[in-house]
């Protein structure tokens, strides 16, 4: 595969960046995303340029870390995905593919395609926890939990935290994040006994770091590569009015 | 006590209040609208009246107009905070699968208050005196309206953007007061397109019915 890749570089925070034009050859279709990467960014060694910046880390679609906006798509146009695990055969030979990094006020670039998130563990750290007595692990069955609860709360803590959800929406709201945190925790006993204060504290850091409010329209669920729902926010709603 | 009142939920929970209470007036008003088909002008002046004089219809006249400040104020709050908090557009438009109506729920609700104004203008100001016409007679300053080509279009315009606007409003409003989960989200939304269908449907045939069958 022949591709045109229009690419945001940017040195770093301070100054401006632009798009700047690469034609790459050679590119398999059985490639992922950032394979075709690695490839643009040896011939761009071996030519002496700089490479670009971009996050990765396990390329098993379970840290979180990779993330881009590809043609207008956070982690591409396939839903479920990772853009690490978005494979070069769902574009065409001769395609111009545009890569921008994820655009929010908390998330500056830090360098081309990589940006600063650090804003999401700031949350995270606000009462994404349980205070719990350490020492050895309690019994299996001294907290019943329903199976229906258990799944939900699952589905809710795969979360991998890579800001999709704020590089899709409108408003940049982390509004799917928050709730998928609030919610894990919610949906067990083990969490119940701090839910108030987690819920508080958590929508508390979010809007100090200037994240954008949700306007329930929905981009967050259908660009989460984890599937994350969107009924969660409004059980984080719930919670944040049951904890007055 | 800032936080929460202005908090990321608590705007969106007192936004979606203000909508609901808004949702609630709507049928009541269209139920007296109807009225209009009669050729008889007197219940549909009798039910203005009583809207304009009775002391309870009052106190709720005051919540209804807080309400749509409130609603305008806090939606104009959140949409800026909104547009603040991406300073750097993305080069692609997002492609991102959403529904058309919440991403232009802004521009409806624009839309819906450039009506109430020229809407106010027509009858609320005649009340209140600052605007020429009798209140006693809004039935004939209502057919005098529909008589108007132009002025049926447009109303026939906005009833369908308000349409818009409700059809995102009410789920919208369940989802921010937290009613909402797996089972009852695609219920809530068959709910909401009925009523976005049905109460704007029933003013907009209001002209329709006089023009034709009368």
């Amino acid at each position: 595969m022949k591709l045109r890749l229009k690419i945001w570089r940017q040195k770093n925070a301070k100054t401006k960046g632009a798009f700047a034009s690469y034609d790459l050859d050679g590119v398999s279709s059985d490639m992922s995303f950032l394979e075709m990467l690695d490839l643009l960014n040896s011939r761009l060694v071996s030519e002496g340029k700089e490479p670009v910046a971009f996050d990765h880390d396990c390329r098993e679609g379970i840290c979180g870390s990779c993330g881009m906006y590809i043609n207008g798509y956070p982690h591409g146009p396939v839903p479920g995905l990772t853009t690490c695990h978005l494979s070069m055969r769902y574009f065409r030979d001769g395609e111009t593919i545009t890569i921008e990094p994820w655009r929010a006020r908390p998330f500056p670039v830090i360098k081309d395609l990589i940006v600063d998130r650090s804003a999401m563990d700031k949350i995270q750290v606000a009462g994404g926890f349980i205070s719990v007595t350490a020492g050895a692990a309690p019994e299996a069955n001294n907290n019943l939990v329903r199976k229906h609860s258990s799944d939900l709360a699952f589905d809710s803590a795969i979360c991998i935290g890579c800001g999709a959800c704020v590089a899709a929406c409108k408003n940049a709201s982390a509004m799917l994040f928050v709730s998928a945190r609030v919610s894990q925790y919610a949906l067990l006993p083990q969490g119940r006994p701090e839910a108030k204060e987690r819920v508080r504290a958590m929508v508390e850091e979010m809007d100090r770091q200037g994240f954008g409010n949700c306007s329930n329209t929905g981009a967050c669920e259908a660009q989460c590569p984890k599937q994350i729902k969107l009924f969660n926010i409004a059980r984080l709603n719930r919670e944040y009015y049951r904890s007055y | 006590m800032n936080k929460i009142l202005f908090s990321a939920v608590s705007k969106k929970f007192v936004m979606a209040l203000a909508g609901l209470f808004l949702l609630v007036f709507l049928p009541v008003h269209l139920g007296i609208n109807l009225m209009l088909i009669k050729s008889d002008p007197e219940p549909f002046n009798t039910a203005a009246h009583f809207m304009a004089t009775f002391p309870l219809v009052k106190v709720v006249e005051i919540v209804l107009f807080l309400a749509i400040l409130v609603h305008i104020i806090y939606g104009i709050i959140l949409q800026i905070q909104n547009w603040r908090s991406r300073p750097v557009r993305y080069a692609v438009r997002n492609k991102s699968e959403t529904s058309a109506f919440s991403r232009f729920v802004i521009w409806t609700g624009g839309a819906v208050l450039i009506f109430l104004v020229i809407h106010f203008f027509n009858f609320y100001f005649i009340k209140l005196g600052i605007v020429e016409g009798d209140p006693e007679n809004f039935y004939s300053v209502a057919y005098q309206l529909f008589a108007i080509r132009g002025y049926v279009i447009l109303y026939w315009v906005c009833f369908l953007i308000l349409g818009f606007h409700l059809y995102h409003s009410l789920q919208s409003a369940f989802q921010t007061l937290g009613w909402s989960n797996e089972f009852w989200k695609p219920v809530i939304r068959v709910i909401s397109l009925i009523y976005a269908i049905l109460i704007p449907a029933g003013f907009a045939a209001i002209p329709l019915i006089i023009q034709f069958f009368k």
